[in-house]
């Protein structure tokens, strides 16, 4: 199973997307934003990060790169994205996702391990993981607080399209407590939050059995290659 | 030089951390009267032509779609200058 990662000028955490798929039993496949040969992949990972310095704003001139519209042009038909981060922003400015992210409520950047509860675990890329479950996953963003209209709003309320939720405390004024979202057909996620970097222990978020041993993350990834088997 | 300007400010309920932050250096300066401060865009799109109205089109459309996020800006004026 081919999982592509795209990488931007100013991409960070493709590496350790790549590491993730790997971990979870996937060919991850590196895809280079200015080529629109995305390789017959099963699935695509838009990794955290920046993107061409995020000029004009946060993956506006991302969402127009050639492996971006390519990526845009088969998730119409069903390919599984999941965008992370930059990702997500990137997934919002190409018009896959509603809505849009500003900078983080009190202005700081922020890093840490951040609690989110599965709101629908019906999405290419949640789907293994209980409906309600609680997981523990790294947090680090600085443009992370989602908004958007009343209308999108009540229309991602009614109809189950937050994919997860920040619990205990909203890190950067997210609308809703708004973590990630999915389109209406859940071959689409977006993120603020990384599951890429709590995939194998000794390297993930603290947790009350050991430290560093967080692999809450790795159930995206094997999510996604669930259901590119199965189909 | 015939260019079009494309302004651009952020939505009016939104918080504006740059004029914010602007608006409290002013105000230690003692520039008391000055009640807030916002900071928008200023976008020249340049031609080495006359501007014509297909132009114009063509910067509305662009303006709305990739040079602002209607979710958090507003075109607030595009305008030709010759």
């Amino acid at each position: 199973m081919k999982i592509g990662v795209i990488t931007y000028p100013g991409t960070l955490d493709d590496r350790d997307a790549q590491r993730a798929i790997r971990l979870a039993g996937g060919t991850p496949v590196p895809l280079w934003h200015d080529d629109d040969d995305l390789k017959k992949v099963d699935a695509v990972v838009l990794p955290g990060g920046f993107s061409y310095g995020d000029y004009l704003r946060c993956g506006a001139i991302a969402a127009k790169a050639p492996a971006t519209k390519e990526v845009i042009r088969l998730a119409a038909k069903g390919l599984p994205v999941l965008g992370i981060c930059n990702g997500f922003q990137v997934l919002v400015e190409s018009h896959l996702l509603p809505g849009g992210l500003i900078r983080n409520e009190k202005q700081h950047f922020i890093c840490r391990d951040q609690k989110l509860r599965v709101e629908n675990n019906e999405t290419a890329w949640t789907s293994l993981f209980e409906k309600d479950q609680e997981i523990l996953i790294p947090l680090k963003n600085g443009e992370g607080g989602y908004i958007a209209t009343d209308d999108t709003l009540k229309m991602l309320e009614q109809e189950n399209r937050i994919a997860f939720r920040y619990v205990e405390n909203n890190p950067n004024g997210s609308m809703n407590d708004i973590a990630g979202i999915t389109n209406e057909r859940g071959n689409v996620v977006g993120l603020m939050p990384h599951p890429e970097h709590a995939v194998e222990a000794g390297f993930g978020p603290d947790t009350p059995t050991a430290m560093r041993s967080g692999i809450d993350g790795l159930l995206f990834f094997e999510s996604v290659l669930k259901m590119v088997v199965n189909s | 030089m015939p260019k079009i300007i494309v302004e651009i400010m952020p939505k009016q309920d939104l918080l504006d951390p740059q004029g914010k932050a602007v608006s409290n250096s002013l105000h230690r300066e003692g520039k008391k009267e000055i009640t807030a401060v916002r900071i928008g865009k200023r976008i020249e799109l340049h031609f080495d032509r006359e501007i014509t109205d297909q132009d114009l089109e063509m910067a509305k459309d662009q303006a709305a779609n990739f040079l602002s996020n209607d979710v958090i800006e507003d075109v607030i004026a595009i305008t030709k200058e010759d």
